[in-house]
This record gives structure tokens, sequence and C-alpha cells, in this order.
């Protein structure tokens, strides 16, 4: 459903991406992994429109979105995450999310009221595990409440397709097993297709069905969780920045 | 939070009363003059905030404020056009030009000072372009509307009109002031006042809410012009186009706080009042030295006071009560 052809990125005169094509179908789990620097967001910026790739074609569901603007991509059913959360800080935690149910798809739009847009955006909060004060302001949130919110927004768009930007970073351990049990709940009960950028290894491995990997914006390996691991391209990307 | 609203509803309501009597029980015109005044900047100064409010500060409404007063009078004194059909015209130039620079800021994405260094720009050249035809316009002298005394082309005997005129005028903009914080347009113009790209990724088009609010704050604007220059019968690129007056309509909002409903309007009374008694108690010769004073206290109020009297005052009082409440 979702098939990335030959995507290049430049900036200035960093080759950020080289030719990276991959097809995720649908209802599949993914993670991407690559040693810093390697272009997991750089792609990920690309699928969601914040820029345009510099070569190549994102095509989803059968339609070219590269070159659509993020708002129009995010309406085809395309969310994301930010690696740095972005809390909007001058909204309440709920009227976050609800930028999301009110924007993010056709079918709610911009004309129901506020009241139904909060009654769902309730809903999202409660689906992550948010246990905030929903009318409370995100300024001074934990670094798992802020993945947290950040999630139910991106999930409150009522995506496809979830693109998940490293959302155990800086978690504790009760926290990093909270917010991947997020995206399996996303993937089992909404039936998102996933795709989860991690650094944290030994989480994504066990969830995931399929690992990409990249290194210096090429994509050198694609398979399951155990053959990635052992692929020595891979070991040698990671082993050799350390 | 709630005993706040009902509060400020309440003031709301108090006031309205005052001013739509305040006219009948004051039997000097000079007075009713002074408060027209107050209500036609007040208006201006709320449309202004519109934009500002959301992070756009605009230092050019002086543009729109010119195209709104300049077009009517014009068009009335040579063609003989009715007023009531030249404001028509004015706002929707004004709506034009507001959409042709909007677009143009915005898709090159101009934030912050970007966008008020280049709003600030534009005013200047409006002012240009007035003295350019001059033939027309009547350059720096200023340009008097031709007086009929008639209904028709909206002049009347009894100046009380543009009082309730201005006082409808303002009503309206609260009113869509309010409209707007409880519609999705506040939450889609204050995340992207935040972060255009984060607004952009949850489905929120950028481009298309602050052109939205743009317009509608260029319209209002204009339309404060054209009732202006129809009240004083004077237009001139000082006192309706312009730097100067761009950034007076801005002093006006941020001293009385611009995130807040009647913020322009106590801005606007406290300053048009200190400027007729500056200007009466000091003569003309001191209207320099009136611009200097509230220079200075415009930088004060920016550093030590950001949301201005009502944004200070309304945080003081939600201290007062959490205070309070906690104590129970
Ligand atoms: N907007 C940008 N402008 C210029 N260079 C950029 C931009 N975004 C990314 N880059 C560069 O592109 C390369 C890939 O960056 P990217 O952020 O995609 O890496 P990443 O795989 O997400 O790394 P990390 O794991 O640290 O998040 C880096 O060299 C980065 O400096
Ligand atoms: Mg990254």
């Amino acid at each position: 459903m979702l098939e990335i052809q030959n995507v290049t990125k430049v900036f200035g005169g960093i080759l950020a991406l080289t030719g990276v094509s991959l097809k995720v179908g649908e209802g599949s789990f993914v993670g991407l992994i690559g040693p810093n620097g390697s272009g997991k967001t750089t792609l990920f910026n690309v699928v969601s429109g914040a820029f345009p790739p510099s070569k190549g074609n994102v095509i989803f569901n059968g339609q070219a979105i590269s070159g659509m603007p993020p708002n129009h991509i995010c309406r085809q059913g395309i969310a994301r995450t930010f690696q740095i959360p972005q809390p909007i800080k001058s909204l309440t935690v709920a009227e976050n999310v609800m930028l999301g149910t009110i924007f993010g798809s056709q079918q709610i739009g911009t004309a129901c009221g506020l009241d139904r847009a909060r009654e769902e955006a309730l809903q999202w909060l409660d689906f992550v595990g948010l246990k905030l004060d929903p009318e409370s302001y995100p300024d001074r949130m934990t670094a798992g409440d802020l993945r947290k919110l950040e999630m139910a927004r991106a999930i409150a768009t009522r995506p496809k397709v979830l693109l998940a930007d490293e959302v155990l970073s800086g978690l504790n351990r009760d926290e990093l097993k909270d917010a991947s049990g997020i995206l399996q709940k996303a993937r089992d009960e909404l039936g998102l297709t996933i795709i989860w950028v991690e650094h944290v290894m030994h989480v994504l491995m066990k969830l995931v069905e399929r690992v990409v990997v990249l290194n210096y914006g090429m994509l050198i390996a694609d398979g399951d969780p155990a053959s990635v691991s052992k692929d020595e391209r891979v070991i040698e990307a990671y082993l050799g920045r350390h | 939070m709630q005993l706040i609203s009902k509060f400020s509803r309440s003031g709301l309501m108090l006031l309205l009363i005052l001013l739509i009597m305040l006219p009948f029980l004051i039997s000097s015109s000079y007075l009713t003059h002074i408060v027209t005044l107050i209500l036609l900047w007040s208006f201006v100064a709320t449309a202004w905030a519109y934009m500002a409010r959301f992070g756009m500060v605009s230092l050019g409404h002086g543009v729109f404020l010119g195209i709104g007063a300049y077009f009517p009078t014009l068009m009335f004194n040579y063609w003989g056009v009715t007023p009531w059909i030249g404001i028509f015209v004015g706002l929707v130039v004004a709506i034009v030009i507001a959409a042709i620079l909007g677009y143009t800021c915005f898709r090159f994405g101009l934030l912050g000072d970007y966008f008020a260094l280049v709003t600030l720009a534009v005013a200047e050249v409006s002012a240009l372009v007035i003295m350019a035809l001059r033939e027309i316009t009547g350059g720096s002298l200023g340009y008097t509307l031709r007086s009929t005394g008639r209904l028709a082309d909206m002049q009347f005997a009894d100046k009380r009109v543009f009082y309730f005129m201005a006082l409808i005028l303002l009503i309206g903009a609260m009113y869509i002031w309010r409209r707007i914080d409880k519609s999705p347009v506040r939450l889609a113009l204050t995340a992207i006042e935040e972060s255009e790209i984060a607004a952009a990724s949850l489905g929120v088009s950028v481009i298309r809410y602050k052109m939205m609010i743009t317009l509608l704050s260029a319209a209002l604007t204009a339309l404060g012009g054209s009732l202006y220059a129809q009240y004083v019968t004077y237009v001139s690129p000082d006192t309706i186009a312009g730097v100067g007056v761009s950034l007076s309509v801005c002093f006006k909002a941020i001293l009385g706080g611009m995130f807040a409903v009647l913020g322009p309007f106590v801005g606007s009374a406290i300053i048009v009042s200190l400027e007729e008694y500056v200007r009466i108690s000091l003569g003309t010769s001191f209207l320099g030295l009136s611009q200097i004073i509230f220079g200075v206290s415009l930088l004060l109020m920016i550093i030590f006071m950001p949301r201005g009297i009502m944004g200070s005052m309304s945080m003081a009082v939600a201290k007062r009560l959490n205070r309070i409440s906690a104590r129970h």
C-alpha cells in the first residue's frame, strides 16, 4: 500500500538518502533502524511531505503523493510522530489531540463542533493511557507523557499508516513498555500499518515482523528481525560507528 | 475559571449598556466625539489583533486603513459615487491586496520579525503611493470629503449616528473574536503559530488558515478606515495611511493586551484620551513629545507587560482565585 520508489534526498552537498526503495504492505509492522544520521527521519520527512524528495517517488494506495503538502498527505491517511515531540504548548492536552481529530481526517472535518472533537480526543487519550488532566497544558510533562500525547495526536488523525519516529528515546523502563505497547495496540486494534524508527533495539526486535536498515542513506538490509541482526553489513554498520 | 468568565461576561454587558446610553447621557458633543474615536480605533485595533494574537504581527495595517479611507472618499468626490458603494469597493480592494500580500508572505514562509518588516515596508509604500498621486489624492496635505449633508451620501446631521455605527462594528468584531475562540480556527492558528510543520502534519492547512484570518483582519480594518474617513471627512497619509498610523494601531492593541477581547478597546481608550489630553493641555507644539512618550512607554510595556493591561489583569485575577480556592 505504501511504496517508496528510488527516493534520493540531497541537502546542500549531503546525500541524506540515496535511491531508497521500499514496499510496505497493509497491516505490516516494520522497524526502520540505522546509525545516527543514516537518513531515517529524512525518509519520514519525505513520505509525510515535510519536504519533497530530490529524486524518486512515494506512492500511496496507487497515488503519487511525493510533493504534496503535509496536510494533504495526512488527510490521505499517513500520520507521523516527531523524534523531538512537538506539543502545542498554548493548547491544552485535549486540544492538542483535537487538532488531529478535526483536521486530520476528511470524515470529521472542521464542520463538526468542538464538543464532538473533544469527546473523540478524550477517547484517544484513553487509548494511549495518558492519565493527565486533559485541560492541563503540556508544558511540564514527563518524557513518557509527551510521547503518549504525540502518539494520541497522530492516531487521532485516523491514519492508515503511522510513521513513528523514536517513540522510546529518553524513557525509563516502565515508560518503554507503555510506549511500545501503544504501537502494538494501534496495529492490533486499529489495524494500522506502522513504520517504526527506533534505537532501542531489544524492544523493537521483539515487536516488529520486519526490519529495514539504513546506513549512510542507503538501504542495506531488509528482512525478519532474526536474520537482519545476523547480517554482516548491519553489524558492521553499527560497529563501524562505535 | 468559570467564575472569571462569568465575571467578565457581566462586566461586558455593563460596559455595553453604558456605551449605548452614553450619547444620550452626556450633552457634550465633544465627549461623544472622543468616544466615537475610541470606538473606531478599538474596532481597528481589534481587527489588527485578530492576526497579532496568533503571532502574525503586521506593521502595515495602514495600507488597509488607507484603502478603506481613500477609495470611498475619492470615488465620491470625483464621480459622485455614494460612499455606501464606495466602502464596499474599498473593502474588496483591501481584500484583494491582502490576499496578494498574504499569499506572497505565507508562500515564502515569512514569519515573525520578517513578516513584520515586510508589512512595515508595505505601509511605507502605501504612503508613498498617496504622495505620488497627489494630483488626485491631495498628497501629504490630505483631502477633504465634499459635504452634502445627505443621508444617501452617508452624511448625517446628527453625528451620533457614527458613534453607533462604530459601536456596532466594534461589538461585531468582538463577537467574531469570541466565535473564533470557540471554533477550530483558534486551534489551527495557535498550532500554526507554534509549529507550522507540526500543524501541517496533523492535517492543518497552514496557508489557508493564515489567509483566512489575514483577509478578515484586512477587511475589517478597511471598514474601520472607511468609517473614520466619513466621520472626520478628511483623509491624509499621516492620519489614515502609512507607517505612523500602522504603528499607533499596534500600540493601542499591545497596551490594552492583544490576547484579550477587551484589550484593544482598553488600549484605544487610554491612548485616544491621553492624546486628546496632551493636545489640549500642552498644545499642538508638543505633539512630537507625546509621540516620544508613547514610543518609550511601548518599549517598557513590551518588556514588562507583554500581555498588556487586560492580559496582566486577568492573570492577576486568576492567581488570586487560585489562591482563594487553594485555601478552601
Ligand atoms: N533539514 C535538513 N537540512 C540539512 N541537512 C539535514 C536535514 N535533515 C537531515 N539532514 C542531514 O541528513 C542526514 C540524515 O539525517 P536524519 O535526521 O535523517 O538521520 P536519522 O537517521 O534520523 O538520525 P538519528 O538516528 O540521529 O535521528 C544527516 O547528515 C543530517 O545532518
Ligand atoms: Mg532521526
